[in-house]
């Protein structure tokens, strides 16, 4: 087994530890938001299609690559302002008073 | 600068990024602390890509830029859609995110062959298989969402064994490219497979499994960009999947757990064709039904209302006519509250989105074990377009397909009112003796139109005092 790929195990490991520790404490009220900022940040992937379509390897690679950025980036952006327009939502009963 | 060092200036970056991440979602906690988050979010993505764009070995940026482009010209809309169509908004996203891991995966193949180690193949095919199915699955939710497609399980015979032969093929497959890389042409015919068993996933999965199905199709999601990033040795792939893929799974559970259903069946066991037999008992028994000024008049008199609203307040757009009487009821020194179960709404958390939207305070939305600690001291529980949620057959009859289910007791409160249109059974088929109590009163009608009675009989008691 390739030694990259016993390091990349612990780093998933731990980070799904991470995860299920800090999302199991998310109110529930928020679980809509929580996907779709999970979404927006699982879109970091844009980052490997940039390298793809960016390092001229063959025109597939090229092609895949900038498809797969137009994807991934929608969903970063997408994703934050519809996170953001939801948690702008949320009130608490002291702040309001109309 | 030379190489090593710029790449160990990219890495710091990546690493920057990942603890924004994880702060992202740690004060996602409280609604106080969560909007901090988004922006903690927002500069991680930031810095991760200027870090790639500064140094990466990028050779030419012009379709980059195009891809960005193109990108924020879909995702700014997609940012902007309506508060009920968010449900098919996240499943269209997860088809995205999934479709980009899957198109690198793919590329990755291509570029590298036949020079893949038989380990590296092993880990592009489990990501192009589980990034593909989820593109597809994801694309039938996202079309059972929005309505294109019907909401009913579509089932025939032997359809499990038809759809997990297609996986094996697809995993077969793979199989057959580790041990022997020159078969370059099985490796379209392995992609093919598996977004057709995306199809046949999803397919046979009816409209009320939706917030289960789609917070699995986002655990996949996650899944296919860490699989990516064991691909590409990527440590923040490897994170943001990861943390992607427990959210998603985390959801999945609770998901599960308040329809008191196992994954298995929710995937293999098409819902909502059970239950013939018991429909005519149910027609002899009565109900007693009431008027806008009856409602009006009960409410008056309560202390506690609890209000439990389902999907069908916001199909019937009533959510605002709602906000006005849980206003107008709270100015009269009534307390109400809003009991949400986790299923409600389409996607976990959705009831709470539209209840917010239409300005109820996130303090007054309460979870099913809080308010049904509430439920004996309750007054009325007024029901708006809910219905298997509330159903006692959960907790009292066995032979009902929804028995041990965790349910909303309003028929613990003094009196129960039901808005509803008719006496249809709900989404899943499923009869509600809740309707034949002496303490319920049925409210026939729109919801909309209903709770607009209601308020304007309240508004008119209002005006002669």
């Amino acid at each position: 087994m390739p030694a990259d790929f016993i390091v990349s195990l612990y780093v998933f490991v731990l980070a799904g530890f991470i995860g299920f520790q800090v999302i199991g404490r998310v109110s529930r009220l928020l679980h809509t938001p929580l996907m779709s900022l999970t979404n927006a940040l699982d879109a970091v992937v844009v980052v490997a299609a940039m390298i793809i379509a960016g390092r001229r390897e063959s025109s597939l690679a090229v092609i895949l690559g900038t498809i797969a950025v137009a994807a991934s980036f929608s969903n970063a952006v997408g994703g934050f302002i519809i996170t953001e327009r939801m948690l702008g939502m949320f009130k608490s009963g002291g702040s309001k008073k109309s | 600068m030379n190489a090593i060092v710029q790449q160990n200036v990219t890495d710091f970056a990546y690493l920057i990024s990942i603890i924004l991440f994880i702060l992202s979602l740690r004060w996602l906690s409280s609604p106080a602390s969560a909007r901090r988050g988004v922006r903690a979010g927002e500069i991680g993505m930031a810095i991760a890509i200027l870090a790639t764009l500064a140094g990466s070995g990028i050779i030419q940026y012009k379709w980059i830029l195009i891809g960005l482009v193109i990108g924020g010209m879909i995702g700014v809309p997609l940012g902007f859609v309506k508060t009920t169509a968010v449900p098919q908004r996240t499943a269209l996203s997860h088809a995205f995110g999934a479709l980009s891991a899957a198109l690198i995966g793919i590329s990755e193949y291509y570029v590298n062959t036949p020079h893949i180690t038989k380990f590296g193949m092993v880990e592009i095919a489990l990501e192009v298989i589980i990034g593909s199915l989820t593109v597809t699955g994801s694309l039938i939710a996202a079309g059972k969402l929005q309505e294109v497609l019907p909401q009913r399980p579509i089932t025939y015979k032997g359809q499990n064994f038809v759809s997990l032969s297609v996986l094996s093929a697809a995993v077969l497959s793979g199989v057959i490219l580790m041990f022997r890389p020159g078969f370059p042409h099985l490796f379209p015919v392995m992609v093919i497979l598996s977004l057709g068993f995306g199809v046949l996933l999803v397919t046979p999965i009816g409209g009320a499994d939706m917030p289960t199905v789609i917070s699995l199709l986002n655990s996949y999601a996650g899944l296919a960009d860490a699989l990516l990033g064991f691909v590409l040795n990527s440590r923040v792939l490897i994170v943001a999947g990861a943390l992607d893929g427990a959210s998603g799974l985390i959801l999945s559970v609770i998901m599960c757990k308040a329809m008191n259903r196992s994954f298995t069946n929710v995937l293999f066991g098409a819902f909502g064709q059970v239950q013939a037999g018991k429909v005519g008992a149910a027609e002899e028994r009565t109900v007693r039904s009431a008027t806008p000024e009856d409602a009006a008049e009960i409410l008056t008199a309560a202390s506690n209302v609890v209000i439990v609203p389902g999907y069908g307040m916001a199909v019937a757009q009533a959510q605002h006519k709602v906000r006005e009487l849980y206003d107008i009821l709270t100015h009269r020194g009534i307390n109400v509250t809003f009991g949400v179960h986790p299923v409600a709404g389409r996607m976990p958390g959705h009831m709470n989105v539209l209840l917010a939207e239409a300005n109820i305070p996130y303090d007054k939305l309460l979870e099913m074990d809080d308010v049904n600690s509430e439920m004996p001291q309750a007054d009325v529980a007024l029901i708006i377009g809910a219905n298997d949620v509330t159903n006692p057959a959960a907790r009292t009859d066995p032979s009902s397909p929804i028995y041990g289910m965790p349910i909303i007791d309003v028929d613990k409160a003094r009196t129960v009112m039901v808005i509803k249109r008719s006496l249809n059974p709900g989404f899943a088929g499923i009869d509600n003796p809740l309707y034949y109590l002496d303490k319920t009163l049925m409210l026939f009608g729109d919801a909309k139109h209903f709770v607009g009675e209601i308020v304007r009989e309240l508004g008119q008691g209002q005006n002669q005092h």
